[in-house]
């Protein structure tokens, strides 16, 4: 039961730096929702606010709330750990476990969380996951060699395969077919399309085209002005976002007047 | 019609450049043979005077009971196991300290623990510079001096531990770093908490790294003759005992037959013969220690090749 994000008054900072300003959004589940914008103006940052990986950072930190169906994951009796058990992130580069086979690669995030699941289980849940990552019929018969030997795209959608093993309700994707080449791409954008009846996706693009097709909102992040904290500008139905939208910047990045 | 190359084109290149790049290959390879030359040379004269006592029969089955520089044979069994039991001991101790401060200054000291990693850090650098010697004085005046013990093997390994902390540190930290933080990464974003993270997913990854500045360490402690020479007695004798007695060491069994290589002069069957018994057995326990250290690495970097899914 994929769950629901809504962001309040959120300040992200670095430090003393103020990186983003007062971003209030709502993502409904079961939904595809792209954050664009041009390069530093944050939409990473939110991004990976919303499954507290910001604070990995040394000093970083957040202001303001960010709420998954209702409960404030920043709220100080919160778990990070937990947080992120829930919601999922695929990279822009793929990063499989070098030391890892394909076969636990996908099961990483299950063995290495508490309980222990029989073998016949764990099978199970990593075929599911390959299957879903649409990779099972390109590595099942080599689930043991080692997951660095796959090509790019198998490499990015076995790293979706092991983000959805774990069963998360969000799954935040950032930037994911940046390191590709257009077919793998195509590969990921069908699989968007087949993985959002499950789960809220989020996922942050620099490729304007990549968001029409793919998502059903769109979020416009741009900067303030130069030196000034990044900010949410426009977020809206995609349609609306592409065609006509409300705000003067949003159409001058739109239509390519700059950035 | 062939064409001529004119003078500037891109084909040409100047003369200055090519003298310059001669020069430099030159001398490359000439410090590449100067360096070369002290190893191999050593490595040829320890094997060429070592090789005749250490392929004698018993070489590795006994000691030096009994054998004085008047008499040939024994072996160096009492040596070899007497400095492997120290090396190991050693090795036991400073490896997980080491590890675990590498640990702890590459993944926790950031930011507001920076005071307690600089300070750790120069206390590391400190133990670098410090002479083996001073080490095992250290561990007399503690061990002897103040707590009132005996000498004994284990103090070597104490002292040794000082000796090698510091280069298991330093290179297990290398090790850490090189480790993309894009996995951390990924392993944080499946839900996996931090100690575990480092635990499955970076000591794994750093694994033949690590293992490698283990066995440097273990390169640079195996023959240091300083804590031998303070810390526990020479014994010709077998003696598996880390705890009591003098034990005996293959830089103490070298600096031992040392002592003896003037004393060449021999009663035979009553006539006089002049022998180098005591110069074979000292390069044989030479050698012997060399091809301890390099097996060692052999067998280290075979664990690192089985380990690491290639």
């Amino acid at each position: 039961m994929a769950k629901r994000i809504d962001a309040r008054n959120l300040n992200i900072y670095y430090g003393k730096f103020l990186a983003v300003a007062d971003v209030n959004l709502t993502i409904a589940p079961r939904s595809v929702t792209a954050f664009i914008g041009p390069s530093g103006c944050g939409k990473s940052t939110v991004l990976r606010t919303i499954n507290r990986m910001h604070e990995v950072i040394a000093g970083a930190r957040v202001q303001g709330e960010v709420l998954m169906d209702g409960e404030n994951i920043y709220a100080p009796a919160v778990d990070p750990v937990n947080v992120r058990r829930t919601i999922g992130m695929v990279f822009q580069r793929p990063n499989p476990f070098p030391t890892m086979s394909i076969y636990d690669n996908v099961a990483a995030g299950l063995k290495l969380q508490a309980g222990r699941l029989k073998r016949d289980e764990l099978d199970g849940v990593v075929e599911q996951s390959l299957r879903s990552a649409n990779l099972w019929e390109e590595v099942k018969d080599r689930l043991d060699k080692p997951g660095a030997g796959l090509s790019g795209g198998q490499q990015q959608r076995l790293c979706i395969a092991r983000a959805i093993a774990v069963q998360p309700q969000v799954l935040l994707m950032d930037e994911p077919c940046s390191a590709l080449d257009p077919i793998s791409t195509l590969a990921i954008e069908d699989l968007i399309q087949s993985l959002k009846e499950q789960y809220t996706i989020i996922i942050v693009t620099h490729n304007m085209q990549q968001a029409a097709r793919v998502s059903e909102r769109t979020a416009f992040f741009n900067l303030a002005g130069v030196g000034q904290p990044g900010q949410l500008v426009e977020i809206d139905d995609t349609q609306k976002i592409f065609s006509n939208p409300s705000q003067r910047r949003t159409e001058d990045y739109i239509s390519g007047r700059f950035g | 019609m062939t064409t001529a190359t004119p003078a500037n084109s891109l084909a040409t290149i100047s003369s200055v450049r090519r003298a310059k790049d001669r020069a430099a290959t030159t001398l490359i390879w000439l410090s590449f043979g100067v360096a070369l030359i002290p190893l191999v040379w050593l490595l040829w004269t320890v094997a060429a005077r070592g090789l005749h006592a250490a392929t004698r029969n018993g070489w590795f089955t006994r000691s030096q009971r009994g054998i004085t520089y008047r008499d040939p044979g024994g072996g160096a069994w009492h040596a070899a196991v007497g400095t492997i039991e120290q090396v190991a001991l050693c090795t036991a101790i400073s490896v997980p300290i080491a590890v675990l401060v590498a640990i702890y200054l590459v993944e926790y000291g950031q930011s507001s623990q920076r005071p307690l990693a600089r300070a750790t850090t120069f206390m590391v650098d400190i133990l670098t510079g410090i002479p083996s010697i001073v080490a095992s004085l250290f561990i007399y005046a503690a061990f002897v001096t103040t707590f009132g013990g005996q000498r004994a093997g284990w103090l070597v390994s104490l002292a040794l531990v000082m000796l090698m902390i510091p280069v298991v540190v330093r290179t297990t930290e290398e090790m850490l770093k090189l480790v993309p933080n894009e996995l951390r990464e990924a392993s944080y974003a499946l839900g996996v908490p931090k100690w575990k993270t480092i635990v499955r997913i970076v000591l794994p990854t750093a694994a033949s790294g690590i293992i490698t500045g283990v066995v440097l360490g273990i390169a640079r402690v195996a023959g240091e003759t300083a804590p031998l020479l303070i810390l526990v007695g020479y014994s010709p004798n077998r003696n598996y005992n880390l705890f009591s007695g003098p034990q005996g060491s293959l830089p103490g069994m070298i600096k031992d037959e040392f002592a003896n290589l003037g004393n060449t002069h021999v009663l035979i069957n009553g006539h006089p013969a002049t022998v180098h018994w005591a110069a074979n057995r000292m390069w044989g326990a030479a050698l012997t220690l060399i091809v301890l250290v390099m097996a060692l690495n052999l067998i280290a970097r075979l664990i690192a090749r089985r380990s690491k899914v290639s």
